[in-house]
């Protein structure tokens, strides 16, 4: 979008000539807009309603194109969508939609004021070349006797006219050089105030798409703290039950039977290791450990350390993440390279971290076959819905052959660096 | 033997006490929380240390924390560590200076109080036990490793327990076969793995864990 080089002073001024000339165009299409839609009680308003408010949507879009790619300011269309059938309703669509009147509205400030930002520029080159060319001309080829009064100047000889002149364009080329694209950057603000989204809309998309994501984070927290249950029940909880009856048949037997006691302690000791173990596995899916004592750094390490591939660990991070956001992004981190690890067929992988303009950036990539996908309910797509609670973003690129690249950004913002506990005082 | 704990909740530190001094052992200061374990370390230089990972004032891994730094002023401070769950990352940390003297084990294995025991006299004799677990994971994770499938399933298993820091003899005895069987089994393990061989328990056990490491 913004790939393109943007152009130089000379290519704008240029392309103001171009947009003026559309301004006019704009202003001669918005008449007809207008009337179109005062007639529409008339039959024949339909017709010229759904003809002339395409050219009006023709002539914006091609300006939010412009000022998109050529200035880098990204304007979005505003429009409700169109209903597909009925040429009354989609005019009633067009004529309610208050993006269609906000485009007239800015089609009278950009035949005025927007008028005068593009032309600046080419009136500066244009005055450079009236005093350093057209003025001395003028003075040469004109009869003596004829007093031209310039810039209340009395300019009678070439001798005079020539260095006032060329001081006077000097200036105007300077004027234009240093003003250009500022005055562009101030069309390129005008054009995303008039055509943008406005504020309201940005902000119902941002509801509706926060309202999705909050759905999608109870949905996965509800079913988290369901498989917490289940663990619970059927595994410790089950375990500390047959300890316990271990522990009561041991002391009954105690007296009569000193070895069948002693086997039943045996026993008794084994469930415990058990159930320690098992709820090692759970409290690791909880929130692991060396990730509370080390924090994200520390945990990625002990994550590649722990995984058959070798994995190369760079790591760029100036303080710590929130604690949830930390947890988000290793649960992501490791779930992506336990997929690697598994499908890919790779013989080594790596993980970059690093944070940079209020973003936590997250690379996993291995040299595998390549050829992942995110189908809904998968891995993968479940790892996208976890981020997207932390408006984080996940993109896979993987063509078939390989490398696999799983990209993972979250906003966030770090808190300084934590001291070592252990050389703290206390 | 003195020893020093390093224990926050007064329960666990109720009972290793308890266990200790019944196996024979002198237990000379128990402390609740980092600082005061470094500071109980470099004071009463123990025989051996059994340190909690977790303890106040973080409650994060400052009972590590504290065990490398007093191995740092006192070089080779006989240390074995114990946590609810194991890290090899903990493991490298605590193996890195390479003097041995080390011990990483879960709590659960305190159950077993011979093993146990047995665990702790290892260490203060500047002998290393690491926990089965931590010794799984870093199997599985150099699983790809290719010298490792040079070895047969018996000398993996042997090489498993000689990463715990078990003797021959102890080994021998695990797995029901004569000393001399697994003074073989070594000798085909170290030339497999291309490590030079050694009849120090010590140093064997830290050659093959920096191989794993590696």
């Amino acid at each position: 979008m913004t790939g393109e080089r943007r152009p130089g002073p000379v290519r704008l001024a240029g392309w103001g000539v171009t947009l003026s000339l559309q301004a006019m165009v704009a202003v001669a299409v918005l008449c007809v807009v207008v009337t179109s839609a005062a007639v529409v009680v008339v039959t024949v308003g339909i017709p010229l309603t759904l003809m002339s408010v395409p050219w009006l949507r023709g002539i914006t879009d091609w300006h939010r194109l412009w000022v998109t790619s050529k200035l880098g300011i990204p304007v979005a269309r505003p429009y409700r969508p169109l209903p597909q059938q009925g040429r009354l309703a989609r005019v009633r669509a067009m004529l309610t939609d208050p993006a269609t009147w906000r485009d007239l509205l800015w089609v009278l400030v950009n035949g005025t004021a927007g008028l005068f930002l593009a032309l600046l520029p080419i009136t500066f080159l244009a005055s450079a070349v009236w005093y350093a060319v057209v003025v001395p001309l003028l003075i040469g080829l004109l009869p003596r006797n004829l007093d031209l009064d310039f810039s209340s100047m009395h300019l009678t000889t070439l001798g005079s006219a020539i260095p006032v002149g060329v001081l006077l364009a000097a200036a105007c080329l300077l004027l234009f050089r240093f003003t250009t694209r500022p005055l562009f950057r101030a069309y390129g603000r005008l054009v995303r105030w008039g055509l943008g989204p406005p504020e309201k809309s940005r902000l119902a998309d941002r509801v509706a798409q926060l309202t999705e994501s909050r759905a999608e984070t109870v949905d996965t927290q509800a079913a988290e703290l369901r498989r917490i249950e289940r663990d619970l029940h059927d595994g410790a909880q089950a375990r500390l039950v047959s300890l316990g009856m271990s522990l009561g048949m041991a002391e009954n037997v105690l007296a009569s039977d000193p070895n069948a006691a002693g086997e039943l302690l045996a026993e008794a000791r084994e469930a415990t290791g058990l159930a320690l173990a098992e709820l090692r596995d759970l409290v690791r899916g909880i929130h692991p450990p060396v990730l509370a004592d080390r924090g994200l750094d520390g945990a990625v390490r002990a994550l590649a350390l722990a995984n058959p591939l070798p994995v190369e660990v760079t790591v760029d991070l100036p303080g710590r993440p929130p604690a949830p956001v930390e947890s988000a992004a290793y649960f992501a981190v490791a779930e992506v390279l336990t997929n690697a690890a598994k499908h890919s067929g790779a013989t080594s992988a790596w993980i970059r971290l690093a944070h940079a303009d209020g973003r936590l950036g997250m690379m996993v990539g291995d040299d595998g076959r390549g050829g992942a996908h995110q189908p809904v309910g998968g891995g993968l797509h479940g790892i996208e819905r976890r981020l997207a609670a932390f408006d984080g973003t996940m993109l896979v690129t993987s063509p078939v052959g390989g490398p696999t690249i799983v990209t993972m950004e979250m906003p966030c913002e770090l808190s300084s660096a934590r001291t070592l506990p252990s050389s703290g005082t206390a | 033997m003195r020893v020093v704990l390093g224990e926050d909740l007064a329960l666990l530190r109720d009972g290793l006490i308890r266990l200790l001094t019944a196996s024979g052992f002198d237990v000379i200061d128990a402390v609740d929380n980092g600082p005061g374990l470094l500071r109980a370390l470099v004071e009463h230089r123990p025989d051996v240390a059994v340190v909690d990972v977790r303890l106040p004032p973080t409650f994060t891994d400052e009972g590590l924390r504290a065990a490398i730094e007093a191995r740092a002023v006192v070089p080779g401070l006989p240390v074995l560590v114990l946590s609810q769950y194991v890290e090899q990352l903990y493991a490298r940390e605590l193996l890195s200076d390479g003097r041995g003297a080390v011990g990483y084990l879960l709590k659960d294995r305190v159950a077993n109080v011979e093993q146990f025991v047995d665990a702790v006299r290892r260490v203060a004799g500047g002998g290393t036990a690491m926990d089965p677990e931590v010794v799984a994971q870093l199997l599985a994770s150099n699983a790809g490793n290719e010298p490792l499938h040079r070895l047969t399933p018996r000398e993996r298993e042997v090489l498993g327990l000689m990463a715990e820091g078990r003797s021959n003899t102890a080994i021998a005895g695990r797995l029901f076969v004569t000393e001399k069987a697994i003074a073989k089994h070594t000798n085909n393990i170290f030339s497999k793995l291309d490590l030079p061989p050694s009849s120090d328990d010590n140093r064997r056990v830290l050659a093959v864990l920096a191989y794993l490491n590696s």
